[in-house]
């Protein structure tokens, strides 16, 4: 009976030889395929340039050029009573001091037989950085018996100049730049190779306080970086108990009724909420109502602890509930109250789930902007805030405020200076992720 | 006395608490254990509980209570010839504090005693250099109320605190007596004990409640405050946003939406398809190898904050555009652009709609793939054909959620997208979204009587309307769509 099955009219074409419309099929799912691909490639791509531009723009902001002189720190200039009391030496400004590494400089300049055509006194000077009179008088004023000697000074470069050696600025550009002149090239060249010109690791930059707009060479991260460090130990005191707290709460012991249920949409409604409406929140309540002070950490750790609430509670909620039931069945047959099943057997071992979404939620507080802008974190602030918990109560500065700071400036070494301080930004994230990568991996027990 | 110092105070009240209970109990047992209802640690946490957790509450409320009741006390002794012209009696307020902190710092220095500064006047010269040695430098000439404001303040802070700290002290003392008093082997101890830590995690989890209702009432009272001062009709409908601190501004939000839902449309346009054909690729294509090295660099892409995407925006996308498309094209000369912010707004948005549809592919039975295989479908088709519409509602619920982060994005508009509010088509134009007029109009020193910064609230209120209903509506989809597999 096998003939009754066989077409009648043979199929045209065959299993080796493909047909039209097989072909029009198999190209469509090739077709398809190389989307996915595509899609793939861009976002890829979009991260490589993204971290390529921000790493390209930024890694020179950690190098920084300084002149090296033999300053001779002249008495008559910085002491002129010459009993070497600090008191008294307060009263030489800056300017004493500036004159005094101007001809600190024009001596080097003649003493290595440095000579450019055209070249002015004023064009000399300005190769200074404004902040290395500022550098020199406190060095000084710490160490008055210094007055009187030829020492080593290390100060820094005008930016531009800096500009210079990290190629940012280029013989064209000074010609139509009015803060610096082509001679100035030619003299910097000139110092480098006496070796008198010399980059190095930027210290200052990580360490320093931020400096005014004329004075990029001299911006630095200290104050934010102190300040978000301080945001982020008010955000892990607050919000680690509460959110533990209250996910046990909703996970362990909330009864399924409209109250909690109206609790958990309100969370998962919270950690979508736009980050600037905490801003608001802040504002109006912590400033405005209560009367906290403006662009202090204590206002902006809070703000950032009622934003990262909801999002550490999500996975608390999860950890939580991954424990095995067994695990709660065997503490409650062995007469534990509900409590102690919880606290002494399901929390621990909770426990690295937790603390990974804590990690995580504490990353996305470092980087979080937008509400601390609201609440006067943008001000410049140059003073360091003091020890907890005074400082608390202090003005200081974010890191990522600073970085929104330094693009708001006018001067194009902030560009690099704001790139840099996200290298610093995406380097703090980067260990605070690794850390909740590695306590994952190793604590987690799949039960 | 200092804060520090009483609350230290109190918990070594509480500790002793601690110890006594412990032996209370145990001594009332005859030294045995076993006669004990709960174990022994809980007697003494009780007693803890009870000589601190009252105390500390107290502290808290008195000291958040305490400036607002004496603020209101002295502010009635300034009179309003006292407010200098351009001032506002909060300013005269905060000379007072001044005021009375320098004060303070010349007593505490020994630069005067406190009888001699209750014979002070206002105009003395005595007073002058005082107060500039002890740091307070005062704007204008002080005046006789100012000064005698600032004494009250003093005393009724230095009044208040004394009071404070009797109080406390005293809350902490009868709290661990009463609950010592209780102690006996037969007092369940641990129930008590649990009925407190029942009641703290019941707080807690309000927290994220209060949180809320602190969101939607300050929002709702400035913007009412808003509504007395500008007409709502104009900031409904009017089509011009020309804020001038002058007065007699135009207010109207909608420049400010179309801005903000047209960076959001061409981010979501850029996002979408992306994010969701990557999420089809890693999840039905992509060797182990390749999905193990991908995924992991996809959603780096979400850790990345949004300041890190907006200083991307303003250095190398707008330039970019501009100096490659906009001008050649002849479409615009500025770097910030709709195109710009929506572009790297895109980036941001890929890896969250990516990872959230491969959650919902993932869902998707595989008994529906392997039906759709049987009668031989190519993998395209079945994706095309059989998974996605099964995974519509899902991924729908994907998009909303990434619209609101859209349009709830601030770092990257403000600095990609520019200030200029217009209702223009071009997407090479800079263009100002409701985000960045929030940040523009609050920042700096801001007056809160002016409708020009009261108006950010009133856009914050839109703001968190829109987002609200996108969440919920997203919430709901999602919820749905989860029962259907379920």
């Amino acid at each position: 009976m096998t003939d009754a099955i066989l077409p009648t009219t043979p199929q045209r074409g065959s299993l080796i030889e493909v047909d039209a419309r097989t072909r029009r099929r198999n190209a469509a799912e090739k077709r398809f395929r190389l989307y996915g691909l595509v899609a793939l490639m861009i976002g890829l791509a979009a991260l490589a340039i993204l971290l390529t531009s921000v790493f390209a723009n930024g890694a020179s902001a950690f190098r920084q050029s300084s002149l090296l002189l033999d300053m001779h720190l002249d008495a008559a200039v910085l002491d002129k009573k010459g009993n070497r009391d600090p008191e008294e030496m307060k009263k030489v400004t800056t300017i004493g001091y500036g004159k005094l590494i101007d001809k600190a400089l024009k001596e080097a300049v003649a003493a290595k037989g440095i000579a450019v055509e055209g070249l002015t006194d004023k064009e000399v000077a300005n190769m200074i950085s404004k902040e290395a009179a500022a550098q020199v008088r406190e060095r000084v004023l710490s160490n008055p018996d210094l007055v009187g000697e030829t020492v080593k000074v290390k100060v820094l470069a005008n930016g531009r100049i800096d500009g210079y050696l990290k190629g940012r600025v280029t013989m064209q550009s000074a010609e139509r730049d009015s803060n610096v002149t082509p001679n100035q090239l030619r003299l910097a060249d000139a110092l480098v190779a006496e070796g008198l010109l010399v980059k190095a690791f930027n210290w200052d930059f990580i360490t320093g306080p931020d400096a005014s707009e004329l004075r990029p060479e001299a911006s630095g991260l200290g104050v934010a970086i102190l300040g978000s460090a301080y945001m982020m130990i008010i955000v892990l005191v607050l919000s680690l108990p509460i959110g533990v707290a209250a996910s046990i709460y909703l996970e362990e012991f909330a009864p399924k009724n409209r109250w909690t249920d109206l609790i958990e949409v309100n969370i998962s409604n919270l950690a979508a909420v736009p980050s600037i409406v905490f801003g608001i929140l802040g504002l109006a309540i912590f400033i405005n109502f209560a009367g906290l002070p403006q662009s202090a950490p204590i206002v902006g750790g809070l703000v950032l602890t009622l934003m990262t609430l909801p999002r550490i509670i999500i996975p608390t909620r999860a950890a939580l509930g991954a424990v095995p039931p067994s695990i709660r069945e065997a503490a409650l047959g062995v007469g534990a109250s509900k409590m102690q099943t919880i606290f002494h057997h399901v929390l621990p071992l909770a426990m690295p789930g937790i603390l990974t979404g804590m990690i995580i939620g504490l990353a996305q507080a470092l980087g979080e902007t937008a509400p601390l802008l609201l609440i006067g974190m943008v001000a410049f602030v140059r003073d360091f805030p003091a020890a907890p918990p005074e400082g608390f109560f202090d003005p200081a500065s974010a890191l990522p405020v600073q970085v929104y700071n330094f693009t708001q400036r006018s001067d194009p070494a902030f560009v690099e200076r704001a790139s840099g301080a996200i290298i610093v930004l995406l380097v703090f994230l980067l260990v605070m992720n690794a850390v909740a990568i590695l306590l994952r991996n190793r604590f987690e027990r799949r039960w | 006395m200092n804060i520090a110092v009483l609350v230290l105070i109190v918990l070594a009240i509480s500790a002793t608490g601690y110890v006594l209970g412990r032996h209370r109990a145990l001594s009332g047992a005859q030294g045995d254990r076993r006669n004990l209802h709960s174990l022994i640690g809980y007697y003494g946490q009780t007693v803890f509980l009870f000589a601190s957790v009252p105390a500390l509450l107290l502290l808290a409320v008195w000291l958040f209570l305490q400036p607002l009741m004496i603020e209101a006390r002295v502010g009635a002794m300034i009179q309003p010839s006292d407010i200098p012209e351009g001032g506002s009696a909060t300013l005269v307020m905060s000379d007072v504090r001044r005021l009375a902190e320098g004060l303070d710092n010349a007593i505490a220095s020994g630069a005067v005693t406190e009888e001699a500064l209750a014979g002070l006047q206002a105009g003395d010269a005595e007073l002058g250099s005082l107060l500039s040695d002890a740091g307070v430098a005062l704007g204008a000439e002080l005046r006789p109320n100012v000064l005698e404001a600032a004494k009250a303040y003093r005393s009724d802070s230095h009044g208040a605190r004394l009071a404070l700290t009797a109080a406390v002290i005293a809350v902490s003392l009868v709290g661990a007596l009463l609950s010592l008093r209780r102690v006996s082997p037969e007092y369940r101890a641990r129930n008590v004990f649990e009925r407190f830590v029942l009641a703290a995690l019941i707080a807690s989890s309000l927290v994220a409640v209060l949180t809320t209702a602190g969101i939607i009432a300050s929002l709702l009272f400035e913007s009412i405050h808003f509504f007395q001062l500008y007409p709502a009709k104009d900031f409904f409908l009017s089509l011009t946003w020309n804020p001038q601190f002058r007065g007699g501004s135009d207010l109207g939000i909608w420049p400010l939406l179309w801005g903000t839902l047209y960076v959001s449309f061409v981010a979501l346009i850029f996002a979408v398809p992306v994010g969701l054909l990557i999420a089809i690729y890693l999840s039905e294509y992509a060797s182990k190898r390749l999905r193990t090295f991908a995924k992991p660099a996809i959603e780096i892409l979400a850790g990345i904050p949004t300041i890190v995407y907006g200083l991307f925006a303003l250095i190398t996308v707008g330039p970019l555009l501009r100096d490659y498309f906009a001008q050649p094209l002849g479409l615009g000369t500025s770097s910030a652009s709709v195109m710009t912010a929506g572009l790297v707004m895109g980036i941001m948005l890929i890896p969250f709609v990516s990872s959230l549809s491969d959650d919902i592919i993932n869902a998707v039975p595989q008994s529906l793939r392997d039906g759709s295989y049987a009668i031989g479908a190519t993998q395209s088709e079945t994706v095309r054909q059989v998974i996605l519409p099964a995974a519509l509602p899902g991924i729908v619920g994907a998009i909303l959620l990434a619209a609101s982060r859209a349009i709830g994005e601030t770092m990257i508009v403000v600095m990609g997208a520019g200030a200029a509010a217009k209702l223009d088509l071009n997407p090479f134009q800079a263009m100002t979204t409701i985000t960045v007029k929030i940040v523009s109009q609050l920042t700096g020193d801001t007056e809160f009587a002016s409708p020009e910064t009261l108006v950010a609230f009133a856009l914050g209120m839109m703001l968190f309307l829109f987002t609200l209903v996108l969440n919920v509506l997203a919430l709901v989809v999602v919820r749905k769509y989860r029962e259907q597999y379920e």
